[in-house]
Parts: C-alpha cells; structure tokens; sequence
C-alpha cells in the first residue's frame, strides 16, 4: 500500500518535471525560430508600418518595393553571392582535397617522421586564427594580393582540423590491400589516391565539406581585412553595410538584406540538417 | 620488382608538402612576422619598413598602459564567461534529458534541429538583425516588452553597458548552446550502458546518476567543450563588433579582436601596437589551455593506465587458466 503510494509520488513529481522540461524546449524552439520569422516578415513590410508597431507576425505587401530601396544602395546580393560562392567553393575543394592527401600520406605510409607529424598537427589545431593578423595582412601586402581572393582560399590547403578528421575515417576504414591490389595492376601511388582512395572516402569528405564552405561563407574577419574594393566583397560584409548608408531609415530594407544573406544557409541547413548534426557529434567525440 | 615498404615511406613525405608548405607560408610565417612587428615601429597606411624599438617591450608596455586595451580584455573574458556558464548548463541539463530512456522525450530530432540553426546562420547577419531588435524607440523588443506589460516607457538598451554586454552574451550563449549540446549527447551515447545499467540496479535515482556516473565520465569532453569554447570566445569578433556602433558606452563591448581590428584597420593603422596586443592575447590563450590541457590529459593518462592494468591481470588469468 505504501510501495503504491510511494510510486504515485514520484511519478507525480516525474509529471512536473516533464511538464516543466517540455514548456523549456518550446520555448527555446520558439526562441530559435522567432527571430527569423520576425525577420521574414518585417521584411515585407513599410518603415511606417515597422514604426507603428514593430513586432508582428502578419506580412505586408512591401516587398517589391523594399527590393528596390535595398538595391538602389551599395548592398548587391549578386555581387556577395558570387564573391562568398568562389571563396567557399575554392576552400571548399582546396581544403578537402589536400586534407584528404596529407591524411592518406599519415595512414598508408610508414616513414620516420610520421607520428612527429601526426603530433604537429594536433598541436597547431588550436592556434587561433586572429591572433597573426597583423603579420597575414603584412605579407599579403607586400605581395601585392589585398583585394584579391586567393589570400582568402589559399590557407585552407592547411587545415589541421580536417586532416585530423579525415585520419581517423581512414585508420577505421582503409584497407591496406586494396592499396596493395593497386599496385599489383601497375597503378602508381598518387593515382591510386585520386582514383580508389578518395571514392571511399566519400562520406567523410560529405560531411567535412558541409563544415568548411559554411565557416568560409560565414567568415568575415579576414575579408574585412583584406577586401577594400566593392566588387569584391562577400555575403558577411555586405550585410555589415546595411548599418550605414541609406539604410539608416529603411528599416523593412534592412530586414530584406539580412534575409537575403540568411536564405541559402536555411536551404543548405534545412537539405542537410541530418549529416550537419551527425557531423557535430563526430566532430567532438575525438577518441 | 616489388617494392619494399621503405621505398614507399618517400610517399609519406611527398603528400604532406602541400599541407607543409602552406601551413608555413600562410600560417607560420605571419604568426612570426606579426611577433617581430610587435618589437618595431610599424605604423602608417601602406607602410612596410620597420625598425626595432630601442626598449623593445614598448608596444607591450603601451598595450598595459592603454585603459581600452585592459577593459578589452576584461570585456572579453567576463561576456565569455557569462555566455558560457549557462550555455554548458543547459547543454548538460538538455543532453541528459534527450539520452534519458526513462524519460522518452518526444521530438528530439526536431529540437535538435532548431536549436543547432542559428549557429549556421552568417554572425554578421544575425548581429545585424539583434542589433534591429533592439533598436530604440521604436523596435520589436521594445514592443513587445510594452504590449506585455514588463515595461511603460522605452528602454534604450545599447545606452546601458551591461545590457550591451549581456546582449552580446546572450546572442553567443544562443548561437552555441545546440552545439555544445549536441556534441555532449555524442559523449553520453558514448559511455557504457552498462554502467548505467549497474548504477540502476544498484538503486540510484536520476541526480545520483547524473553525478556519480555521467559527469565523471564526460569530464574529458566537457573539457574539450571549455577549451575549445574559451579559445574561440577570446577572439569573438563579429557580434561585438556589428551590434553595437563605437562599441557601445564606456567601450562595454569592445572585445581584444575589435581593439586589434581598430588599432590596424579602422583609421589610426597602428599595426606594432595591433601586433603587441595580439601576442598578449596569444600568450592567454595559451598559458589558460596549456592549464586546461594539462588537468585534462591528466585524466586520460589515469584512465590509461588503470585499463592497461585491468588487461594486464586478464592475460594473466587467461595464461594461468590455460595453464
């Protein structure tokens, strides 16, 4: 009788707790996706109406001309689309690439330097990037490359983060007789790379990918340094543009130009959610 | 003629050179030349010639002496700080709820979803919207506090330093906490079932669970969390510097990255004192993961060793029970 009363108790209070539990995930799902519905909206919508009654969640029919007002300034969608798409694209396929052939050199070889190597990398994983600005800025200077986007495409080939990433899928999967099978048909090591070693490594390339064009899509630090001249600005810089210019007074314009920078990664994250979160979890259980 | 698995060993070096030689033309190179400027006179737009400084800690010296470049630093580490605390927090509290069986959460594929999405979201783009939200007069935040009542006339929150400061704070606890969490359910799915089985047959309900099993074990990763946490929050840049024009009042959310920026690249071109702070900036980084690391591998050392000594004994039971 007690047992049953004691049972009842706790469940009550594990009812509570439940209770309590899912009212917090509402609300942070709510707190997740407000903001950019807000965002949605608003920018359809006048500065008068905006000035009225700035939260709503009802849209207007200004988009049309918010679009005009946003394109008649110096923010150009087309413009940052395109410079932010050859950066990410070109660090992208850079980074994965040379990742892949620095990991495969880790795992399929046996040479003297290698686990001296291996240990390098982990060490430079965690140097923060800003911190040798001022000399980046410096030598990219003196070569003549600011305003030019290979100062920002080039480093990827080093990425120790990948190459840390893509070693470990290749000690879980690589088969050394494959590679031994190879050479017996007369392939030479660095064609048996490009031709058999890469199309297993597909997966992990898949998910690694999606992380390094995001990260260079969403970096604006180093193009802010680097990139003076409009024609060359990414996605991240123009929208910093929208706190100047004549933008000071359209606030549905305002809205509209962060939408446009905030569209294609709601289509890339909403294709690929399922592999982004399983590559955050690979990410960080590093054993 | 087969080859000998030495005449391979070249190929080892030979796909390591690309990433070798432009970690050190892109990476090395300017994390030198940047110490070396940080001892010199390098100053003025375009200017490329240096010369070293007679006292050559002069920029590190000016760098201590310059009150914006201290309260950088300060504003750095305390909006780290109170975005991180109840970022692992809930992280921590989520994580466990979703991996709890008993509990049987219903949507977590959704909540995951929508609360690792605005950590994909471009920085810039999102300091730019908060920064929308919290315009005053006339903004959504301040409507709404209005129509529900929390608030009668217009609050103006980038007036107040630490509102700024909590702004900025908030947005990161916000964009990060789906990481963290994510990547802590990966720690607990991680660990053995069978010492949560053992701990519940053993009679421990959930907080003595939580506290005698799960935390102990995730210790290696919550630390991995702090670092890695630490080391990016040191050179937040985006939202500090989009949010807030002229880094709001009394420089409240001017963090070290901003002030490097300004020193190099907004003006004054002072790109020896921009050096000598980065180095400083550096050197904390360093000095406080070096600390983490070492209490950190500590623990895996420890753990190493205990189940090497564990396989030790079971080979010696096998071998005698062969015997």
């Amino acid at each position: 009788m007690s047992k049953v009363k004691k049972e009842s108790r706790t469940s009550g209070r594990m009812l509570v707790g439940t209770v309590f539990i899912y009212i917090l995930l509402i609300t942070l799902a709510v707190l997740s996706v407000l903001p950019f519905l807000v965002m949605l909206v608003n920018a359809t919508r006048s500065t008068p109406e905006i000035q009225q009654q700035a939260l709503s969640l009802v849209p207007s029919s200004h988009l049309i001309t918010n679009i005009k007002i946003l394109l008649g300034g110096v923010f150009d969608p087309v413009i940052g689309f395109m410079n932010s798409m050859t950066i990410s694209v070109g660090s992208t396929i850079l980074g994965i690439y040379f990742s892949c052939l620095t990991a495969y050199g880790l795992v399929a070889y046996d040479w003297k330097l290698r686990d001296g190597f291996f240990a390098f990398i982990l060490c430079i994983l965690m140097i923060p990037s800003t911190i040798s600005i001022i000399g980046f800025y410096q030598f990219v200077w003196k070569l003549g490359w600011t305003n030019n986007l290979l100062p920002l495409i080039l480093p990827s080939i080093a990425s120790p983060t990948i190459v840390f990433f893509m070693r470990q899928y290749l000690v879980a999967t690589l088969s050394m007789e494959i590679v031994e099978a190879a050479r017996i048909d007369g392939s030479g090591e660095f064609a048996t790379f490009n031709r058999i070693i890469l199309p297993i490594m597909k997966p992990a390339i898949a998910t690694q990918a999606i992380f390094v064009f995001v990260s260079s899509w969403n970096n604006l630090f180093l193009p802010l340094v680097l990139l003076t001249k409009k024609e060359l600005f990414t996605m991240p810089i123009m929208v910093s543009l929208l706190r100047g210019d004549i933008y000071r007074t359209e606030l549905g314009t305002v809205y509209l130009g962060i939408t446009m920078t905030v569209l294609p990664l709601f289509v890339v994250y909403f294709a690929l959610s399922k592999y982004i979160i399983a590559g955050v979890a690979l990410g960080g259980v590093k054993e | 003629m087969k080859k000998t698995k030495k005449q391979y060993a070249r190929y080892g070096y030979l796909f390591s050179i690309p990433f070798v030689v432009s970690f050190l033309t892109f990476n090395l190179y300017p994390l030198l030349y940047t110490v070396v400027i940080s001892f010199t006179d390098l100053k003025g737009v375009a200017a490329t010639e240096f010369h070293f400084l007679p006292n050559l800690f002069q920029n590190y010296i000016d760098a201590f002496n310059n009150p914006s470049f201290v309260t950088s630093l300060k504003n750095t580490v305390f909006i780290w700080g109170i975005n991180f605390i109840p970022q692992i927090v809930l992280a921590l509290s989520l994580a466990v709820w979703f991996t709890n069986k008993r509990m049987k959460i219903k949507g977590v594929g959704i909540f995951k979803v929508l609360f690792y999405m605005p950590n994909i979201i471009t920085a810039a783009s999102i300091a730019i919207l908060f920064s929308a939200f919290f315009e005053a007069p006339i903004g959504p935040m301040n409507d709404l506090l209005m129509r529900l009542g929390l608030s009668s006339k217009t609050v103006y929150f980038f007036r107040d330093a630490l509102t700024s400061q909590g702004i900025v704070a908030f947005i990161q606890f916000w964009m990060w906490y789906g990481v963290t969490m994510i990547v802590l359910i990966a720690g607990i799915n991680g660990i053995s079932p069978t010492i949560f089985e053992a701990a519940a047959i053993d009679g421990a309900n959930g907080i003595q669970t939580f506290f005698m099993v799960t935390f102990p074990s995730l210790r290696p990763i919550l630390l991995y969390t702090l670092v890695t946490s630490f080391v990016g929050g040191m050179q937040m840049f985006d939202i500090p510097r989009l949010l807030v024009q002229r880094s709001g009042p009394d420089n409240a959310t001017l963090t070290t990255s901003v002030y490097i920026y300004n020193q190099a690249f907004s003006g004054s071109y002072m790109f020896n004192r921009a050096a000598a702070a980065s180095m400083i900036l550096f050197f904390i980084i360093a000095v406080c993961s070096a600390i983490l690391f070492y209490i950190m591998r500590d623990q895996d050392a420890a753990a190493l060793k205990k189940i090497q000594k564990a396989r030790a004994k079971n080979e010696k039971q096998a071998r005698r029970s062969g015997a």
